[in-house]
């Protein structure tokens, strides 16, 4: 494992958050949490049930405002912002539960995706003709780009409610994709998948990283599949940080092993 | 070819290789598209000059990276432009294309990179570099691999073999051409007609496969002769999505696209065939009985689905297709009432049928390789669709025999080709004579000289016999006719194509030789029948489930006898009907080895692996357990273990219905 070194060496930090607080009420969420994202890397967050993962990741995407803390992307301090801007700076996400609009077709599905990057006011898309046609061209052929590279061109125009689970997944990933973010969230991109169906998805998230460059913070329960394409695992438990580094140092730690074990607290 | 038949003609005088046609085409219809593919939601086109270009600067890019005149280049791919446009390349600098299947797995791959001996390799994308470098070690020879898909492809190195880009192989021919701008004319015209234009590794129904070795005058004047019988003009459109590496793709796609000038379309994706064939209405259209009959076979269902209205109106047209729709194809005579029947049924129910199946526009339809059931046959007939069987075979080029329009018969496959003599030996073997015979199996002489004589008969090794009207009728693969203890013969494939007839009988299998009695292993159509169990609330999990149903095995026991009843009909076959069956607990699959990748039944690596089950047939049990192994698509093995329950079937005795 000596290429994500080399990877972290040459690349400078595109997220940081520095001592993050979260509680909800009286429930702590996160206490104190601190690490850094490098650009072009596929950073892991794991932990048992409960760890304060999904947490985590709605504080990067902006849903949750934390207590305490500081969040830097892409070099600037971020201070409190809708989610929606946060999508605008260049973050996209996809959810543990699938989030899709199902009476929708796979292609509109993925078009959704494309909103930070379409101008045009309703008055221009109520005229149609002109430019908001040749921005929807522009946009379809980015979409196209990703159906292509998602290998969903045979679904292209099903309704995504009647799509399996695995390929739904792909579509969400696909929309997430169609933003061309800096950075991509995935909530348990495997979660609920048979073996094939994760070893495609395994493989289209390393062809995200390898094609476009895309930096790349999931979350997932499947340790093999962490270890094996993940460059830096930071590891979570009752809302604290145990453990950070590559997969190799993070399996042979003893608090991580114990957390996952489940040595009493 | 030492052959007595007499020479046949080329396109144009000294147009006796594709390059050559390619250029000639380039100059003939310069602007006319001569390929598409879908990519990207959209048609995208080349034309005759534009694909000309593009093969030159490949060919001369593989000549910069020292590919020969005799050299094999072994190609992996599906059905891209870029395939098509390397088998040219290569045939340019006089080497030999080794286009191979793209599905096989990298044992079988292994065995054609060896065996060609092949050092240069042009495949499409990572998973079939990775399948490559995977055997590289037992596979020395190779030194350079070409990838057309540059996707995932970043980081890839290895010590041993050298890999390259498409593109970056067409940039060096470009610059090659810039110094040498000559040098592509010079080097196409060393061809001759009686050159090797290709190998095609045949799929083995027994053993490893062979190599046949083919010339430009095997491929291109069968096709091209072929094409000229069916009247086929630069006009017309055919849709490429069966194997490169199977003859027929490689006369229909390519070798009677170069002589005739049309157009080849290549679909998006394996996925969307259909979609894709819909939206092109190829005009020209090959397809095997299964694909046939899996089609029928989803109109069937949709139809059983559909509103009442709909239903009743689909029933008596397509009966009335049933009755007039064949006799106006072959243009006999039809009664006035009857042709306003079918105007009306032809704008209610076949036309949106036909276009709903990308049918709309087929003027020619062949299928081939095994036989099809006459209702079937008669289905796309009825509906002014003109499909007709072929019999042939990779030795032969394709064609052997063909049904002429106007004498087309479900059961026999036509009268012999243009350029083809045809004779049954003693043993009732087909044996024929061609200029599409072969050369030879490459490095395999022995295989040679079991297969053709020294003055050219070739044997197919199907066993068949003339009709009273002149056409061929194929019984069955001579070495697998057998004959039971009594002496009587066993025609195996005969009674499997009875039984594979039912939309829910997906595959058969029957035993027999050397027996008293022929028994039977079934697959059900996991699409029908699920759909039955759908529609009656039946619950499953899995085909094993499904198949153990007892609902589904007393359909099963229905066709079966429904099977024997008929064989009373023949008098040669009566004694042939089945006593016993079982539902296999899985599906045959290439993957396991048990079909070819034609999918057809590898009987002896079938009769080994099942031989409990055969025993327990023979033995009079009614269960039996199994335990089998099977490949999943990533290559790993599991097993899938299962009771079995057999059957007795209703078998009919022949004297007390003749009586």
């Amino acid at each position: 494992m000596t290429e994500p070194l080399q990877k972290m060496e040459a690349a400078s930090k595109l997220l940081e958050l520095k001592n993050i607080d979260l509680s909800f009420g009286g429930v702590k969420a996160i206490s104190n949490i601190s690490f850094d994202v490098m650009e072009g890397e596929v950073r892991a967050i794991i932990g048992p049930n409960g760890a304060g993962k999904s947490s985590m990741l709605n504080v990067i995407n902006g849903f949750y405002h934390p207590q305490q803390g500081e969040i830097w992307f892409d070099g600037k301090q971020r201070h409190s912002m809708k989610p929606y801007q946060i999508a605008y700076q260049g973050i996209a996400r996809t959810f543990q539960n699938i989030a899709l609009f199902k009476g929708m077709s796979v292609l509109d599905n993925i078009m959704t995706g494309r909103f930070t990057h379409m101008h045009k006011n309703m008055l221009w898309q109520a005229l149609w003709k002109g430019p908001a046609e040749q921005e929807e061209i522009v946009n379809r052929e980015f979409v196209e780009g990703i159906i292509d590279f998602l290998e969903i061109q045979a679904i292209r125009k099903t309704p995504v409610g009647r799509l399996p689970y695995g390929l739904q997944k792909r579509v969400e990933l696909g929309r997430a994709l169609a933003a061309q973010p800096k950075m991509l969230l995935l909530d348990e991109p495997m979660a609920g998948m048979n073996v094939e169906e994760k070893e495609d998805m395994c493989r289209f998230i390393l062809d995200v990283n390898d094609t476009f460059g895309t930096t790349i913070v999931l979350i997932e329960h499947d340790m093999g599949v962490v270890m094996d394409i993940a460059d830096r695992v930071v590891v979570l438990d009752y809302g604290r940080k145990i453990g950070d580094g590559t997969p190799d140092v993070v399996r042979n730690d003893q608090t991580v092993i114990d957390a996952y074990l489940g040595v009493s607290h | 070819m030492a052959s007595s038949a007499q020479k046949q003609s080329y396109p144009a005088p000294g147009l006796d290789t594709f390059p050559k046609l390619l250029q000639h085409n380039a100059r003939m219809f310069t602007n006319k598209d001569a390929m598409r593919e879908k990519e990207f939601g959209i048609w995208q086109s080349w034309t005759w000059s534009q694909v000309a270009d593009e093969v030159e600067r490949f060919a001369l890019g593989l000549q910069a990276n020292g590919v020969k005149a005799g050299d094999s280049v072994l190609i992996v791919g599906g059905n891209r432009p870029r395939t098509y446009w390397t088998m040219c390349a290569v045939q340019s600098l006089g080497a030999v294309p080794v286009p191979t299947y793209h599905d096989s797995v990298a044992a079988e791959m292994q065995f054609v990179i060896e065996h060609s001996e092949a050092r240069v390799i042009i495949a499409e994308d990572q998973e079939q570099v990775d399948k490559i470098l995977d055997v590289k070690d037992r596979c020395p020879a190779v030194e350079l691999v070409i990838y057309d898909d540059p996707r995932g492809m970043k980081g890839y190195d290895s010590e041993v073999i050298e890999i390259r880009d498409f593109v970056t192989v067409q940039a060096q021919g470009e610059a090659l051409r810039a110094k040498q701008p000559n040098l592509y004319q010079e080097l196409i015209s060393q061809g001759k007609g009686d050159d090797i234009s290709i190998i095609l590794y045949t799929s083995g129904t027994t053993g490893k496969p062979k190599g046949v070795v083919l010339t430009y005058d095997n491929t291109l004047l069968t096709g091209y002769h072929g094409g000229l019988m069916e009247g086929l003009t630069e006009n017309d459109e055919i849709l490429a999505y069966l194997p490169v590496a199977w003859i027929g793709d490689h006369i229909f796609s390519y070798a009677q696209s170069y002589t005739i000038g049309f157009c080849v379309n290549c679909p998006e994706s394996t996925e969307t065939v259909a979609a894709d064939m819909r939206e092109i209405g190829p005009t020209y259209y090959f397809a095997p009985p299964r694909v046939f009959e899996s089609l029928l076979t989803s109109v069937q269902i949709r139809m059983e689905d559909a509103a009442p209205f709909k239903r009743k109106m689909f029933k008596y047209f397509m009966q009335v297709a049933k009755s007039t729709g064949i006799k106006l194809l072959e243009n006999k005579p039809v009664g006035i009432v009857d042709r306003i029947k079918y105007a009306l049924g032809n704008a209610l129910v076949y036309a949106p049928l036909k276009d709903a199946l990308g049918m709309g526009r087929v003027r020619l339809a062949y299928t081939a390789g095994e036989a099809i059931g006459g209702e079937i046959f008669d289905f796309y007939r009825s509906l002014g669709i003109n499909i007709k069987q072929l019999y042939g075979q990779t030795e032969s080029s394709v064609f052997i025999t063909v049904q002429p329009d106007g004498e087309v018969y479900p059961d026999t496959v036509g009268t012999p080709s243009p350029g083809v003599e045809l004779k049954i030996a003693d043993n009732g073997e087909v044996i024929y004579r061609s200029s599409g015979a072969f050369h030879s199996y490459f490095k395999n002489p022995e295989a040679t000289a079991d297969t053709k004589t020294a003055d050219g008969w070739v044997h197919t090794g199907d066993a068949g016999f003339m009709t009273s009207n002149g056409h061929l009728r194929i019984i069955d693969r001579a070495k697998d006719v057998g004959t039971f203890n009594s002496g009587k013969m066993f025609a195996p494939k005969y009674i499997e194509n009875k039984l594979k007839f039912f939309p829910h009988i997906q595959e058969a299998v029957t035993f027999g030789d050397g027996k008293d009695d022929c028994m039977a292993f079934i697959n059900i159509d996991l699409g029908a029948v699920g759909n039955w169990a759908e529609r009656n609330n039946i619950a499953y999990a899995s085909y094993q489930e499904l198949a153990s149903h007892p609902e589904v095995n007393k359909m099963v026991a229905q066709s079966v006898s429904e099977v024997n009843e008929s064989l009373l009909d023949d008098e040669m076959l009566a004694h042939s009907q089945i006593s016993r069956f079982l539902i296999l607990h899985k599906e045959l699959d290439a993957d396991d080895g048990e079909l070819t990748r034609t999918k057809k039944v590898k009987r002896k690596l079938i009769n080994e692996r099942y031989k409990i089950l055969i025993d327990a047939l023979y033995d009079g049990k009614t269960q039996c357990f199994i335990e089998t192994e099977v490949a999943f698509e990533d290559g790993r093995v599991g097993k899938i273990t299962g009771d079995i329950s057999i059957h007795d079937a209703k078998t009919f005795n022949p004297v007390a219905q003749a009586s």
